[in-house]
């Protein structure tokens, strides 16, 4: 395949960024889309260009680490995967693609389309656990019964695998999806209830302290969730921050 | 007289955790707040043993080089985590976990080490349940379990197909409560570059901020190595494209041995590479070998129609097909374990009988499942006339419940329908049961330095079960390591604040500078892939799953000869005060084209057959096992230690003898 690649250059946070245009040629439909830009690294490397800086690490859609804008959309047109799970069958020979990182105000660049998501994990700082010490003499791991509706609610939560897609494709750039699966995993597990007023309280806080945007019940997120985390549990968190906010002594 | 010392402790060996525990050196709270100790990687053992070293109330610095610490790749563990807690009721016992471990490690683990690791397996399971992972439960509310390879009773814990992202974002949780409290300070996209050693004591790293490029200095009473395995010497792996072996092979420079590197696990069912572009491989779960049989064809003219695209694999005469591990190992068939599987495939396709373009391709067909599930599904159904179309259609629908989402995986990477045409699979590069040496308190050669996980060498012997890689890193971080530091520690507490502005730390760091500025100053012409993809080749082609005199020596000059090359005309674009991945990839390969040698030297040293390691000379000559693999327990039951001397091919060996007291060693048949 013979394609051109618009592309998204900065030099680092403090400098202004621009869209460069760089043609490549011999694309294999079969490699994967990290795979066609690790062909475009090696082609700038041999003519002595600076490599276009981008996130990745698995490269099996689970470890979170890949973005990419493509085309407008978070992890490009195909659904149900990340960028490195994306392949180049996607798109048809003499196609323009544009690449873009992903953009928040939350999500700074650092290079290129290398941007800095810290602040998920500062979200998490704030409450995404359960305050249970690892001392190995906590109760038997079937001391309670976990009913399987609600165990299975709590998994389907718990596979976000924190990318910012939602935040990238959100107009308001809020990452209440990122956060309500976190919360709603705890939610749905009777070792999670336990501080779970505590826990929505302090991690919506961080989250507003971050700069993310509020949702509007647009839905796009869900969409372009490679994971397919679900708008219910947005849901689940406002009715958890409702009671919370209501009830609770703080 | 070795220089090794396991530190074994006395008794018998269900009694030994617990009076070592009951007799080693405890660090008062007060104290514990003026220690420091230093993790580096963030994977399911570093992760925890932050987590839990934390929580004692030591002050932790952690290190990954991923832009989170929850992105390690023990997220990608897909099957299970075993567990001797017998809520099947079948059976299961500490012991049997134990003696599960050592034979399928093939008989060169450390007895010690594995009984420990069995006994504190349930108290994993506990644990990750209070935190609030979401195991797999049933109708009744607890936990489920299923059954993996090698083994006889149901003893593994899972959450789908995701095990091992659950278990690593429960670490990074309890990681998250501690960095919220301020008692774990944690340095994102940070890669460690060496350790730095005052007065004979592991007292620090020298790190490279890879956002600014900034090299800083960071102090500690102690230093944990947790940075995971070395399977990207070989380049293309199921590990991740940043997995590398840098911490590892730093503090082998320094003095930590390294221990039995040839020991590496090359798993049977993974996607084959599909071109020169591939960057990596993916695995496909093992659980599949249940139901698929594994094939190629007989002829080599179906083989040439096949690759011309002339014929497809479903137009082959069923007397046309060569189930070959259904004829080479009746008795267990397409379910022989994982060793022999791989080499079984490399065996047909080295003959030329390999079914894709590349030629490293077999058939993993599940169109006899389809049939036999959908015929039972029939009867059930009362379909006593059903059309083949029919049978098939309901087949389809049993085997998309059993693997769906495999089935899935599998299509959006190959672009091609599983149900309808066999899958193609072919081994990989997948662990690395060789690693750092540690004595029975993780502690490596280098006092104060403590190699977990993955990591280091100690509890898979020559071969790993499956589901128990999770099981080690959780073991050794959240329950082992915690304890055996205090031993360590107990004389430190009047240390003091280590300084790192001392000449020892100054050199580290005139070191580490020195060698980066070496790397973008050749200015060659070839990028760091073109060298490790040819370092990649060698590995495989003479390193990988059969091995030979001959091969291993040709490769071990290979190797040297890259390096050379590498030295000499390597392309680093850009500088090193920025965000420069070149360069980290540059460092990393600089260190597996040392380790690539001492892996090689270790193969050629070890010329007995065992686990993952398979001597083409160490064969059985007769008998039903003729043509196996031949293990041999008079000369090679000790572990290899090396000590580095300046170049890979002056390493040293130290021995560390095996003995086994509580298990008889005996011969693994699957005829």
């Amino acid at each position: 395949m013979n394609l051109t690649l618009k592309i998204w250059r900065q030099k680092d946070a403090k400098s202004a960024g621009k869209m460069e245009t760089y043609p490549i040629s011999n694309v294999s439909p079969d490699s994967s889309f990290l795979e066609m830009l690790d062909l475009l690294n090696n082609e700038l490397i041999d003519k002595g260009e600076d490599p276009v800086a981008f996130d990745h690490d698995c490269r099996e859609g689970i470890c979170g680490m890949c973005s990419l804008y493509i085309n407008g959309e978070a992890h490009g047109p195909d659904r149900g995967v990340t960028t490195c799970q994306l392949h180049m069958r996607m798109f048809k020979d003499g196609d323009t693609i544009y690449i873009e990182p992903f953009r928040s105000k939350a999500f700074p660049v650092i290079k290129d389309l290398v941007v800095d998501r810290s602040s998920f994990d500062r979200i998490q700082h704030a409450g995404g656990f359960v305050s249970v010490n690892t001392s190995g003499n906590t109760q038997d791991a079937n001391a309670i019964p976990v009913p399987k509706r609600d165990a299975d609610k709590a998994f389907d939560a718990a596979t976000c695998i924190g990318c910012g897609a939602c935040v990238a494709t959100c107009k308001n750039g809020s990452a209440m999806l990122y956060v309500s699966a976190k919360v709603s995993q705890f939610a749905y597990l009777p070792q999670g209830r336990v501080e779970a007023t505590e826990r929505v309280l302090n991690m919506v806080e961080q989250m507003d302290k971050e700069g993310f945007g509020n949702c509007t019940n647009t839905g796009a997120c869900e969409v372009e969730c490679p994971k397919g985390i679900s708008l219910e549990f947005i849901a689940k968190m406002n009715k958890e921050y409702l009671k919370a906010a209501t009830c609770a002594e703080k | 007289m070795s220089k090794l010392d396991s530190k074994i402790p006395e008794g018998p060996i269900k009694d030994k955790w617990t009076n070592h525990k009951n007799k080693i050196n405890v660090v008062n709270p007060a104290n514990k707040r003026l220690i420091d100790v230093i993790v580096v990687g963030t994977g399911l053992a570093g992760g925890s043993a932050s987590a839990s070293l934390a929580e004692l109330g030591y002050n932790v610095k952690a290190f990954c080089y991923q832009d989170s610490p929850r992105r390690a790749h023990s997220i990608a563990a897909q099957g299970g985590i075993n567990a001797a807690k017998n809520y099947q009721n079948d059976g299961d016992s500490t012991y049997r976990l134990f003696y599960d471990t050592v034979k399928g490690g093939d008989y060169r683990a450390r007895e010690a080490n594995v009984y420990r690791l069995a006994e504190v397996s349930a108290n994993i399971i506990d644990q990750c349940v209070a935190q609030g992972v979401p195991f797999a439960r049933d109708y009744g509310g607890l936990l489920d379990n299923r059954s993996f390879g090698g083994v006889l009773v149901s003893r593994t814990f899972y959450a789908k197909g995701q095990t091992g992202q659950q278990l690593l974002l429960g670490a990074y949780s309890a990681m998250s409560r501690q960095i919220g409290k301020g008692k774990i300070k944690m340095y994102n996209r940070h890669e460690m570059l060496d350790v730095v050693i005052v007065d004979g004591k592991a007292r620090g790293i020298i790190a490279r901020n890879l956002v600014t490029g900034e090299i800083e200095r960071h102090s500690a009473h102690a230093v944990v190595i947790a940075s995971g395995g070395y399977g990207n010497v070989f380049f293309l792996s199921t590990n991740a494209m940043g997995s590398n072996a840098s911490a590892a092979w730093k503090i082998h420079k320094k003095g930590a041995f390294f221990a039995n590197p040839c020991y590496t696990q090359i798993h049977p069912t993974c996607i084959p590479r599909s071109g020169d572009h591939q960057s990596k491989l993916t695995l496909m779960s093992e659980s599949l070998r249940n139901d698929g049989r594994i094939w190629v064809p007989k002829n080599m003219e179906d083989v040439m129609a096949i690759r011309e695209g002339k014929l497809k694999p479903t137009q082959i005469k069923e007397e046309d097909r060569d189930y070959y591990l259904e004829r080479r190992y009746p008795a267990f068939g397409n379910l022989v374990p994982r060793d022999v599987a791989s080499r079984a495939a490399k065996e047909r396709c080295d003959a030329g009988f390999g079914v894709n373009a590349t030629g490293e391709a077999v058939y993993l067909d599940f169109s006899s499942a389809i049939m036999r599930y959908g015929k039972e599904k029939a009867m059930i159904q009362h379909e006593t006339n059903a059309s083949d179309d029919r049978i098939r259609e309901l087949g389809e629908q049993v085997v998309e419940a059993k693997y769906g989402n495999l089935f899935q995986m599998y299509e959006k990477i190959t672009d091609q329908n599983p149900y309808k045409t066999p899958m193609m699979i072919y081994p990989a590069v997948h662990y690395t049961m060789g690693g750092i040496w540690v004595d029975y308190n993780l502690m490596t050669t280098i006092p104060g330095c403590y190699a977990a996980g993955e990591a280091n060498f100690s509890d898979h012997g020559a071969n790993r079960l499956g589901a128990s890689a999770l099981m080690q890193g959780l073991a050794d971080g959240y329950f082992v390591l915690p304890y055996t530091i205090g031993d360590y520690l107990a004389s430190d507490i009047r240390t003091g604040k280590i300084s790192t502005e001392s000449p020892e730390f100054e050199q580290a760091e005139k070191e580490v500078r020195g060698q980066l500025e070496q790397l973008i100053n050749i200015k060659g012409t070839k990028s760091v892939d073109y060298f490790h993809k040819r370092l990649g080749k060698v590995m495989w082609d003479k390193v990988g799953m059969a091995r030979n005199e001959k091969g291993l020596k040709e490769a071990m000059e290979e190797i040297r000869q890259i390096r050379d090359e590498f030295w000499k005309d390597v392309r680093v674009p850009g500088g090193m005060d920025e965000f420069n991945p070149e360069l980290e990839k540059a460092g990393r390969l600089a260190d597996f084209l040392e380790l690539g040698e001492l892996f090689a030297i270790d193969a050629l040293h070890r010329n007995e057959s065992c686990g993952g390691h398979f001597r083409e000379e160490s064969v059985e000559e007769d008998g039903e096992q003729k043509g196996e693999a031949k293990r041999d327990d008079k000369n090679f039951a000790y572990v290899a230690a090396w000590e580095y001397k300046g170049d890979p091919k002056d390493a040293v060996m130290h021995k560390e003898e095996l003995t086994f007291n509580d298990i008889e060693l005996k011969q693994r048949s699957y005829k």
